[in-house]
This record gives structure tokens, sequence and C-alpha cells, in this order.
């Protein structure tokens, strides 16, 4: 970030999109100079390497200036845009547009970091990897689902890296972890996310799982509740009978990109970010040995005929969540540690959820409900800024 | 010629074997001959008839751990390695019932489950593939041998001459049964074979090279057995040369205005079935009634084979296309 | 997890993972270990690029030289793999196909369909293609049409390390006959490969940019070269779709299809002589099936129709460079009746 002359101006910047992510590229920019933004809007187009994506607006204000062309790579964190209000001189944005630039121009140094280690955990002789970003605060650990792996928190990580000590893992099947799943149990799963907790030393940690994940924090919080700090449970697997048959099979089926891609636009309300390139990686996950056969033995959990076969109202009860004090379903935000001392639990789903209905959150008892428009299965790709700040104040009950 | 060959006792049910296996492959070939000329047979067919000591009596020493490669005479070699007659009569008829489905025809015939690799339209294009054959059962270590038959003509092509090269090189359990029938089409191996005998060249690769007559089954036998006990025991590969002629032309149809009598004075003289017949009954280990029981058998089966096949229905349009690649 | 790998390395991680998991799976070839009988070290070469080199004592007996004699040994592969073996055949240069055609085309290509579907020959025969180092007219040439003119062969031309390791896996694992082009001036290129085993299917073309003006469908070296041309009309405001066919047998007929539909315009880039090549098939094909869809005439970059001259001079006329397939973009671009 390059400091400015006169603190009224406030600088857009590169976001950071996965933790290896050094350059991002404007494809187009939504806003123009002497438009008014608040926080939350959209306000460009974003490519990079792996992904393509919109920065939302973190702030409000007038953009006063365009730092970065389209098409140009911009180092992550570079400044390329200028909110200011309208006193703010030309003389001084144009100061500041120039160091701006200057950072652009630079580029990424030759030596710099390719992003965090990679770190792995053996637990019980499966090798579990994650990467971790932050340096101070309370440990953070965020499990994918089916099918994905650590780098679907890419919007996400860096952000709460701010605060916390972040880490995401792959579960066995997954990403860089192990392939295999033994059979597919969520004891399996559990077991790599106290795995790594164990692996970190985190005696306490807050979980935030998705669809899958969620079932499978679920069962490590049943394991030992005292470890748990918090629960974020986005669209979590578990919570009713109904899930989309087709889009498991297929998902688990698919052997080219022309089956996979109509299934993987079951995921997003906007399918516009079902891009080649997402399809592809997926592919290529898909296509190393023991995959196919864990995604198959997963689906074996996760499906009972064509119903959900797995039940984490049971496992919330049993790891103490905020509904297993007794406080029941219409305790919603209640907040804090409940009776007993329950974790705080906050449940964050898409209304246009196309794989797992969102009414199902209602099933998840005594937890802080947030329900997010125009989001499908992935809000924490489709809109990270409100799925963070759902977590955030998740994590602030229980402190 | 090894002329007099110390025969090891062979059973009468080996022998009753083995002079079956000679009288089907002629059967056959000669039935085949009388077919083609009515017209109903297509394409190209080699006959084999005059040279049955030689597949039988090295296949009879072969087992199911044993591959053998042939050429495009083939049909000797096939009946010798256990290819069941019905479908290789079939299989030159063309018919769907055929060892291939009729998509190979007399030059292609092969079973691989009953270790044999084709008959071969290509001279010389058996050698190199038993060199793999070997290769696999000496890494497997099932103790299997592999043999290329090949004819005169094809003692001249370079992947022959390689293959047996690399089989000595690597030390491979291989076999190399040069079946000199005295010609390569109509070119006569006396000039076109530039040695005095292509065992001779055995010498050059680093091997035995062993001369054997070739409408003798003991003797074939005999040689076979040793080549291919001291292969099966890492002792590598051997050359084998059978001389003998081939009964018919070089495929029907030939009028053979290259040969002079040859044919005529083997059949008289030197035919390997009679051979056989003269020496088991002379011994006494058969009696002449037990070979004519055979003959009146393998009759009877040539016979239900032909009658067969031309009422066996042909490939259809959906066969055309299968069977190109496992998978594509 | 992956990192970034050169295409040697790519292929030879290949080969060491798929000996790892099957015993079946054996290499052969001239000097695939190197100094056999010499004096010397016993794995002094690992191929003449280097390819195998470290494979010799990992799988005892299971690297194979042999002599300089293609025909026996190509063909002892073909043989091996009907008696239940995995081989890696290495014809060194697709150019010494001459002494030992038969044996790939006659033999290993036919089983399945002449013997009525009872052979399986699951071969791979790895072979250096293409021009660029100055090898001259019988070391460099980009013989791939051939093969794939041949049914019962399959041909596969990997562009990148990830396609390369991917593709040589799945080539192992097939049970057909596969022909393996590496171009021998894309060994030392690095490119980002999974450190697991992972297969990609046949016929599977990739698209590796994405435009809207212009189709260009290319293969192996030429796909880097036509990323470049794509590149430099990008700045001058031609959109290229590059799509790099992976496999020319089978052929992923659709890719190609659905681009030229999207685009309108196609340029053939293959490094092989015009006549008969995979520039004429993918010609013909978009001309037989989407007609309808040409906004300008199909336009081909090939080599010449000459062998492969030596001198540096001529040797880089002869190759397909960025601007030869750019100005053909240019001409279907600005084609207008």
């Amino acid at each position: 970030m390059v400091p400015v002359s006169d603190d009224r101006i406030v600088p857009v910047t590169m976001p950071k999109w996965g933790l290896s992510m050094q350059l991002g590229k404007i494809t187009a920019w939504v806003v123009g100079e002497g438009d008014d933004v608040k926080a939350g809007d959209d306000l460009a187009d974003i490519e990079t390497e792996k992904i393509s994506g919109t920065l939302e607006a973190a702030d409000g204000g007038t953009v006063r200036r365009i730092v970065a062309r389209v098409g140009e790579d911009v180092p992550v964190s570079g400044t390329i845009a200028l909110l200011a209000p309208a006193d703010v001189t030309d003389a001084d944005l144009d100061a500041a547009v120039q160091e701006a630039r200057a950072v652009i121009d630079a580029g990424v140094p030759d030596d710099a970091a390719g992003g965090p280690d990679l770190q792995t955990a053996d637990v019980g002789g499966r090798r579990i990897s994650f990467a971790g970003a932050g340096e101070d605060g309370d440990v953070v650990l965020l499990v994918h689902g089916y099918g994905g792996d650590r780098n679907s928190w890419l919007f996400l990580q860096e952000p709460l890296a701010a605060r916390y000590r972040v880490y995401a893992l792959d579960l066995p099947g997954h990403g860089a972890s192990a392939k295999d799943v033994g059979e597919g149990t969520l004891d399996v799963l559990a077991g790599a996310v106290t795995g790594v907790l164990d692996a970190l030393g985190a005696e306490r940690a807050h979980l935030v799982g998705h669809s899958l994940g969620g079932a499978a924090v679920l069962a490590a919080a049943a394991r030992d509740p005292g470890r748990i700090a918090s629960l974020t449970l986005i669209a979590p697997a578990g919570f009713g009978a109904e899930i989309n048959v087709g889009y498991l099979r297929g998902f688990a089926d698919a052997q080219s990109r022309r089956e996979l891609k109509p299934v993987v636009t079951q995921l997003f309300a906007d399918e516009s970010l079902v891009t080649r390139q997402l399809v592809d990686d997926l592919l290529a996950y898909k296509r190393l040995d023991g995959v196919d056969e864990a995604l198959h033995a997963l689906l074996g959990v996760l499906l009972d005929g064509d119903s959900q076969g797995v039940n984490s109202a049971a496992l919330l009860a049993a790891a103490g969540g905020a509904g297993a004090g007794g406080t029941g379903a219409g305790d919603t935000g209640a907040g804090g540690a409940g009776p007993g001392g329950a974790v705080p639990v906050t449940v964050v789903w898409g209304r246009d959820d196309r794989i797992i209905p969102a009414a199902q959150a209602e099933a998840v008892t005594g937890a802080d409900h947030r329900l997010i428009d125009d989001a499908g299965h992935m809000p924490h790709m489709e809109h990270p800024a409100q799925v963070q700040a759902a977590i955030e104040q998740n994590i602030a009950r229980a402190t | 010629m090894t002329d007099t060959v110390e025969r090891k006792a062979l059973t009468k049910e080996h022998l009753l074997g083995v002079y079956r296996v000679m009288r089907t492959i002629r059967e056959f070939e000669e039935r085949v001959h009388a077919e083609f000329a009515t017209g109903d047979i297509p394409g190209f067919v080699h006959l084999y008839a005059g040279e049955e000591a030689s597949a039988v009596g090295v296949c009879s020493n072969l087992d199911e751990r044993d591959t053998i490669a042939s050429t495009h005479r083939g049909h000797g070699h096939c009946i010798a390695k256990g290819v069941d007659t019905g479908e290789m009569m079939a299989e030159i008829y063309g018919r769907r019932t055929g060892s291939c489905h009729g998509k190979g025809g007399s030059m292609h015939i092969a079973d691989l489950s009953k270790g044999m690799l084709g008959a071969n339209g290509i001279v010389g294009g058996g050698p190199p593939l038993i060199c793999g054959t070997a290769l696999a059962a000496k890494i497997k270590g099932t103790g299997g041998v592999s043999v290329a038959f090949f004819g005169d003509g094809a003692s001249n092509q370079g992947t022959t001459l390689e293959s047996m090269n690399l089989a000595s090189v690597w030390n491979l359990p291989a076999i190399f049964v040069a079946e000199n029938n005295g010609y390569a089409e109509s070119t006569a191996s006396t000039w076109s074979v530039s040695s005095d005998n292509i065992a001779d060249r055995a010498a050059g690769f680093g091997m035995p090279g062993v001369i054997v007559d070739g409408f003798d089954f003991f003797a074939v036998h005999e040689a076979a057995s040793e080549a291919i006990a001291r292969a099966r025991g890492g002792g590598g590969p051997t050359l084998l040369e059978m001389k003998f002629t081939r009964y018919f032309g070089h495929f029907e149809g030939d009028q053979q205005t290259y040969r002079a009598g040859e044919v005529e004075h083997a059949r008289a003289e030197l035919d390997c079935l009679k051979r056989f017949a003269a020496r088991v009954t002379e011994t006494g280990e058969l009696a002449q009634a037990d070979l004519d029981a055979v003959d009146a058998e393998i009759a009877v089966l040539i016979e239900g084979d032909v009658a067969a096949a031309k009422a066996a229905p042909l490939p259809t349009e959906a066969d055309l296309l299968t069977d190109v690649y496992v998978r594509y | 997890m992956a990192r970034n790998i050169t295409y040697r390395e790519a292929i030879h991680e290949a080969l060491a993972q798929e000996m790892e998991r099957d015993e079946t799976v054996i290499v052969m070839g001239e000097d695939n270990a190197g100094g056999a009988g010499a004096p010397g070290d016993d794995d002094a070469w690992g191929g003449v690029l280097g390819v195998t080199k470290g494979l010799y004592h990992k799988f005892p007996g299971r690297v194979l030289d042999t002599p300089i004699s293609e025909s026996a040994f190509i063909g002892a592969a073909i043989g091996a793999a009907t008696a239940g073996m995995r081989p890696v055949a290495e014809l060194m240069f697709v150019d010494f196909m001459g002494v030992c055609f038969d044996q790939i085309y006659n033999q290993a290509a036919k089983f399945r369909y002449m013997f009525g579907g009872k052979a399986v020959t699951p071969v791979v025969i790895r072979t250096m293609y293409g021009a660029g180092l100055r090898a001259a007219a019988q070391h460099s040439q980009s013989l791939y049409p051939l093969f794939t003119h041949i049914p019962g062969l399959k041909v596969v031309t990997p562009a990148t390390p990830y396609d390369a390791k991917g593709l040589l896996i799945a080539a192992i694992r097939d049970n057909d006959p596969v022909m393996f082009f590496e171009h021998k001036a894309l060994y030392d290129i690095s490119g980002p490969v999974p450190e697991e085993s992972y297969a990609l299917p046949f016929g599977e073309a990739s698209v590796v940019r994405e435009g809207s003006d212009v189709t260009i469908v290319t293969l192996g070296r030429m796909v880097h070269t036509s990323l470049e041309a794509a590149g430099q009309l990008a700045a001058a405001g031609v959109e290229c779709e590059v799509v790099d066919l992976r496999t020319t047998s089978p052929l992923d007929e659709d890719t190609v299809l659905e681009s030229v539909e999207g685009t309108g315009r196609l340029v053939v880039v293959d490094e092989a002589h015009p006549r008969c090549s995979i520039a004429t098939d993918i010609s013909a094909l978009v001309a037989r099936k989407a007609f309808g869809s040409l906004r300008a005439p199909i336009e081909m970059v090939n080599a010449p129709h000459t062998p492969v001259p030596f001198s540096s001079a001529l040797e880089d006329m002869y190759i397909p460079d960025a601007q030869r397939i750019a100005n053909a973009a240019k001409t279907v671009t600005g084609w207008s009746r």
C-alpha cells in the first residue's frame, strides 16, 4: 500500500486471493471516475492465474482516480484506484497516482515468496496438507466441502489473517492430501481436522466448515467439544434429508469438461463464475489417481439412497453447540456462550443454494442464521465479505 | 542331416497323438486344396502339406506356457499348437464363426489363448515378436519358450537376422525354426540364401545351428527337444533348419513351372506320414489298424469342418467397425 | 501438489511412477540405460537425451538396453505386450521408423482387428520428433501424420510437461498400441505438474487460450509458437482461441468444431509437411462439418514440402514461426468477398 499525503484519500488495492497469488489483472472496471460507491458495491473484475472474481468495495466514497489499466498485471496490494471526497485536490491525487504507478510498474520482485509453504501432518498414516496465514490471534481452521480444497477459501483466508492465525486444510481425498479416504466416513474427515489442530499445537480453535466440511467440523467438535471455541457452518451437510443428488453423482462421475461444467454451474448463483480455468482445475484434480475412488467412497457416506446420509443435528448436540443447551430454535442470534458454556454457532447459507436448500438452516437450532442474497452453495466465493463478517462476529461471540 | 536319431521312448498315446496331429494337418490342407479349386474359398491360401513333421515335431515339445509365431503358410503351425480346426476352416471361408470372425483369413489365423501369435502375411514378421514373448516369459519366470517358424525367404530378412542377434544378446528362451522348403515363392533357396545352409548363420549370432531332416518327425522332435530344454534352462536360443519341400505351390493357383519332379519324389519316398507309419509299425509301437482308425476319424472331422464352415454365417456390417481398438 | 518441472522430468516421472505401480511395465531402447557391456557406468546415458536416466538402478531387470536393431526390439516390445507386459520402447528418432515400420503398422496396429478382437497389445512407443536442433533431414521430421493414418494406432503429441506426464501414464495404461511423440525442442520447458499420478484421456483437446476472432488449431511444439502469435495478435486487437489437439488419434472433433462455430475463422498450425498432414485433416473436418460457420477460407501454416534443412539459416525459415501464424490470422480476419 502506498502512503498518501492526505489521509482522506483511501486506496483501493489489488486483493490477495489465495495464498500463492502475486499478481492480478483487471479485466473490466465496473465503476468509473466520479462514481460514488458504498461498501459491498462491485468495483472491478479481476483475473488471476487461478480464478476470476469481482472486487467489492471495502469502504464507501467517491472514485476519484482509476490507477490500474484494464489488462495490466498489478502486484498484490498495489493501489488500483483512489477514493476521496470532492475537496481533496487534484494535485494531491496525482501525487498519489504517481506513487501507485511506480509500484505497479515495478512488478513483483524476483525473490518474492510464492505464499506460505504447504505444511503436512501425518494423521493415522494419511498425509494431510494445510497452509496458514496470519501471525497473531486465535487459530481459525477452514474446512472445505466435497470435491473442493483449501483454495476454495482464497477470497477469505488472507483477509481473516489480519486478525487471526488462519489455516485451511485439504480433507483426505482432496487437494494435496492423501487420496485414500478408507470408508470415507465422517470419522476419517474429523480425524484430519483434529490431526491438523494437533500439528498446530492448538488447544482451542475456531472451526469453519463448508458443506461436507461443515459435517466434518461438527464431527470433530463432537469428539472433543472442549477444544472448539466457535463453529461457523456454511451450507452444512446433514441438517435435512434433501440434497441435490444429481449434482453429487454428476460431480463424482464426470469424466470430461463437457460433463463437468453443467454440474459445477449449479454451485453458483452467478454461473459466469464458472470459468474454463475453474473447470479445468477441477478436472485435473478429479484425474489424479485415487480421487475417483475417494469421491465415490465419500458419496456413499453423504448419501443414503437419494437422501442425505449424514446426521449433523446429532453431532451438533454432542458438540454442545448453541442449540444443545436447550435454548431452542427461537434463540437465534442470542450470541455469546449459552447455558452450560455452549459453543457459539453461526450458520451461513446462500438463499439461492441449489445443492442443499437454504431452508435447512432452520434445523440448525440455536445458531445465528445468516442468509445471503444472490449466492448459491458457495457464498464464501460469491460474497466473501459477508461471509467474513459472519465468521468474525461468531468468533467475537466466543471471546 | 540327422539320419540316426537316438529316440527317446515315446508312449503309445504320445505317438498316436502326434500322428493324429500330422494327419489332421495333411487332411486339412488336401481338403483346402480341393475346395479352393471349386472357387468357394476367397483370397490367398498357402498350404503346408509335406512339412507336417516340422510343426508337429517342434510343437509336441511345447506346452501352454509357450508361444509360437508363424508365417503365411501357417495352417500346420496353428493345428500343431492346438487351434480348433473348425474355427480355422470357418476363418478360411471368411465366416463369422472363424477364429478371427472372418477378419483375418488364412494368412492371419491366431489364437493367443493357445500361445499361437498368428500366421503372418509379412515375410519375417514373426521373429521380432517372439523375442518379446520370450522376454516376457523370462521376466515373469514362467519357464516358457517362444518359437518363430519362418521360411527360407524370411531367412534373408533383416528382421530375422536382427532377432537372432537380439535373442542371443538378451539370452532369450527363443527357438528359430527355419523351414527351408526350397523355394521363396518361385525363387530357389539354393540361389537366394548366400550360405550353404541357413543353419550356418547361427554361428554369426553365437547360437547353435542344427540341420534337421524335415520329413522325419523323430529327427525334428529330438532336435527341438534338445533346443527347447536348453532354452528353458536359461541356455539361450537355437536355430534349427528343416530341410524338406512343400507339396503344393507357393499359393493355390501357382502352376509351379519352376519345379521339376521333386514333389512326386518326396510324396513317394520321403513323406513324413509314411515314414512315421513305417517306423512305428516296424517297431510294433503302433499297429496299422491304430493308424487307419485315426485316418478315418480325421476324415470325418475335416468333412464336418468344411460342412460347418460352408453353412456358417458371414460377418455383418456391424462387424466391419468393431475390434479396431480395445477402446477408442 | 503441483510444482514446476521440465517436460523431460515429467516423462521420466510418468515412467517411474508407472513402473512402481505395475511391475509389468518395462522400458527398452538404445542406450536407455547406456553403457551396457562397456567398462564404465552401467547407467551412463538414460537415453540420448537422458529421459530414462536413473530408472535402471531403481527397477533392476526392467530397463533394457538394445542393440541398434529397431525392427527386432520394437517388434519384441510388441510381442511382449501380447504376452502380458506393458513395454515402453524408445524409438530414438521417429525418422528411424523406416527400419521398423512393419512391426508397428502391420503387426501391432492390426493384431486386434485381424485376430477378431482376441489380441490385446498394450505397447507404447516413445519417439522424438521435430525440427530446431540443426539435426538435419534424417533426425528432424514431424511424422505423426503417417501414424495417424493407420487404424489401430493411437497417436499422442503432448505440448506441456503436465500433458506429457498425464498422457504418458494414460498411454501406458491403455490397452492399444500408442505412438507417443516427444518434441525434442520441448524437453527443457518447465510447467506445473502434480506430484501424484494422473491419466489424461485421449481424444480430448485442450483450449489453451480463449478468444473470439480466430481459432488456431495446433499441436506439439506449435502450441507454444501459436500462443506467442496469439499474444502478438491480442496486442493488435485480434483475439485468438488456441486449441491444442493433444492426440491426433483419437481426434477431438467436437472441440475443434465448437471453437470454429464460435469464431468463424480457422488457422491450422502443424509442423509437418503440408500434404496429407494434420493441417489438411483438420481443414477437411471443418470444411465438411462447420462450413456454415466459416466466414473466411481456412489458412494452413505448415513446414514446406521439403526435407528438413541443416543450415540454421534454412532451418529457421523451415519451421513455422509466430510471424507466419500471425499473418495467417490476419489473412482470415481481413478476408472479405
